[in-house]
């Protein structure tokens, strides 16, 4: 493929437009066979595939810099902090955050979350008060908000969504109340694609006295985001499903909440002095950092946000609303083929059923085909109560698929049939 | 394809598509459901036993066709076995599914043998005893039995 002078496809794109076919050599764990077939990874929203870029700074690190970071003062000791502080750095350049002191490293999206809804959210909420979520979300963005409801006697209320998949936005106005403390909502819906109209919801949320938690793990790798234009106060996303590793991910706060909050596990890092009386706890953001961290994870996430930083933003939106658009037209000529989630604008999957046959059997059958895509509820099991079905298949798609991917699929779908009948 | 074959083969397609004993059975007098939260599948099934005898046994629900199979098929195979035949079959499925456990090989899996191909697909061998677990359960709890999980 496009290598030519030891370059790495996305350098060639840079500030020329996307070709995903080029971007595929970026990328090694797609050049393979699987069951005899080449490889279609369909499956980018459960996880994304990491590009060289990634992988060599990774393991550069590991073979030239690793220690334990803020800890010494020697020389290792300074690279790998200077390493992990600057891949914060990227991060809040990404987020847009006013300051980089409100970027906190997390595991991921439910560590995120977790932390907002046991730190923010105990200090904060009591009896009575309100919850509000929408019925898309992923279980990370319900379950620590019911747990926060135990804890507290406080209630969780569930906004509805339409029969496209999208919020219902009268119903979510008509929920929200000088009850309501915090709005869980989903960026993007990792199960239908919508994307939710999050700076409106920020607005709406703000002058009905709640704070506004954005859960982006779906956004962060289709979406330019900017967490000041949205307002939000806390916005959560994951690494890995943006072409970092796992393990790592971002909780944005505002400073001012952040400051408020008390801290979240303790530990070393999290502190300023220690003794038996009584601890000083760190400042932000190391506050909410307890033990020695995902130092390559970081590094890892910071050489990710560079990698898709090389890309022409709107170039590379056109090419995945192009898969989109594709992926309609492909996939309305499979006969008893059905797509879950049809909202206005929806980014990067492709829910679907198959008129009697199971979920589970089309993802045996399209990986004997060498197709991966997801089968199940993918952990939204109340949108898939929304809609009726047990489980549905999922295309997700990655800044590396082609529309010769979605033929694959077509095509695969078209084995299933034919083996199922 | 041919290897798919060996996992779906024509016995497990027409009972996944016309499950035999699919039905309510309103003289149980043990039931459980059965949840396989990883695909989605659910069942529900219905014993009827006279002393440790298996006089009847349906299920109804909605999952794949593998375990549709197993639940049709095991409804099908148990009638008029005692309790012991039955998890003596359980033992002998779960071991050809699996490679573990210890089971009297005299067992004769008959027309569960369908289900040997399952093996080379591990993460679908909970799709395959689903049934049997819910059975196990139906038995152990009698109306009151705890819903099988495969998690």
């Amino acid at each position: 493929m496009s290598k030519s002078g030891g370059q790495l496809a996305a350098d060639q794109n840079t500030f020329t437009g996307f070709d995903a076919e080029s971007v595929r050599a970026d990328f090694p764990v797609l050049n393979q066979q699987v069951h005899g077939k080449p490889l279609v990874y369909l499956d980018s929203a459960a996880s994304s595939q990491k590009p060289l870029h990634v992988i060599n700074a990774v393991s550069r690190y590991y073979e030239n810099d690793h220690s334990n970071v803020h800890r010494g003062v020697h020389s290792l000791s300074a690279r790998a902090t200077f390493a992990y502080e600057r891949a914060r750095g990227k991060a809040h350049v990404f987020l847009n955050s006013k300051n980089i002191r409100e970027i906190i490293y997390v595991r991921g999206t439910t560590e995120a979350i977790n932390l907002v809804a046991q730190t923010y959210g105990r200090a904060n909420v009591g009896e009575g008060d309100e919850i509000l979520i929408s019925e898309m979300e992923h279980h990370s963005n319900i379950v620590p908000w019911q747990m926060l409801c135990e804890w507290t006697g406080a209630k969780l209320v569930v906004a509805p969504i339409d029969e496209r998949g999208q919020l219902d936005m009268t119903a979510f106005a008509e929920k929200l109340s000088e009850r309501t403390k915090i709005v869980g909502i989903v960026h993007v819906s990792n199960a239908l694609g919508t994307v939710n109209p999050v700076a409106e919801i920020t607005k709406m949320a703000h002058d009905a006295g709640a704070v506004v938690v954005v859960d982006g793990a779906q956004a962060a790798p289709h979406l330019r985001v900017d967490v000041q234009e949205i307002g939000c106060d806390f916005y959560a996303f994951s690494g890995h499903k943006a072409y970092a590793p796992t393990g790592i991910g971002i909780l944005y706060g505002r400073e001012e909440l952040l400051e408020a909050m008390p801290p979240w596990q303790g530990g070393g890092e999290m502190i300023l002095s220690v003794s038996f009386d009584s601890t000083t706890y760190n400042e932000l953001p190391y506050k909410f950092e307890a033990g020695t961290p995902n130092i390559a994870g970081a590094i890892g996430l910071g050489e990710a946000i560079d990698y898709m930083g090389r890309f022409n933003h709107e170039a590379l939106e056109r090419h995945e609303h192009d898969l989109v658009a594709y992926g309609y037209d492909a996939l309305a000529t499979v006969p008893g083929l059905t797509i879950v989630g049809t909202a206005e604008g929806k980014v990067g999957v492709h829910s679907f059923t198959l008129d009697g046959i199971h979920a589970h059997d089309i993802g045996t059958i399209l990986d004997n085909e060498g197709i991966a895509v997801r089968t199940g509820h993918h952990c939204a099991q109340p949108v898939m109560h929304h809609f009726g079905v047990p489980a549905t298949a999922r295309a997700s798609f990655g800044i590396y698929n082609t529309r010769d991917d979605i033929d694959r699929l077509v095509e695969g779908l078209g084995q299933v049939r034919k083996l199922m009948g | 394809m041919s290897d798919l074959r060996d996992l779906y083969q024509e016995t497990i397609l027409d009972h996944g598509r016309t499950p035999r004993n699919f039905r309510k059975l309103e003289a149980a007098t043990h039931e459980a459901d059965g949840d396989n939260p990883l695909c989605g599948d659910k069942i529900h099934l219905y014993l009827q036993l006279d002393g440790d005898k298996v006089s009847d046994i349906s299920f109804d629900g909605a999952g794949c066709a593998i375990s549709t199979a197993s639940a049709s098929l095991m409804t099908e195979a148990l009638k008029g076995k005692t309790i012991e035949d039955a998890m003596a079959l359980f033992e002998r499925l779960h071991e050809t599914l699996t490679g573990q456990g210890e089971c009297d090989e005299s067992v004769e899996l008959g027309k569960l043998a369908v289900f040997e191909g399952v093996r080379e697909y591990p993460l679908r061998v909970k799709c395959a005893t689903l049934a049997w677990h819910t059975l196990r359960n139906a038995i152990e709890g009698g109306k009151n039995a705890t819903p099988a999980t495969t998690e």
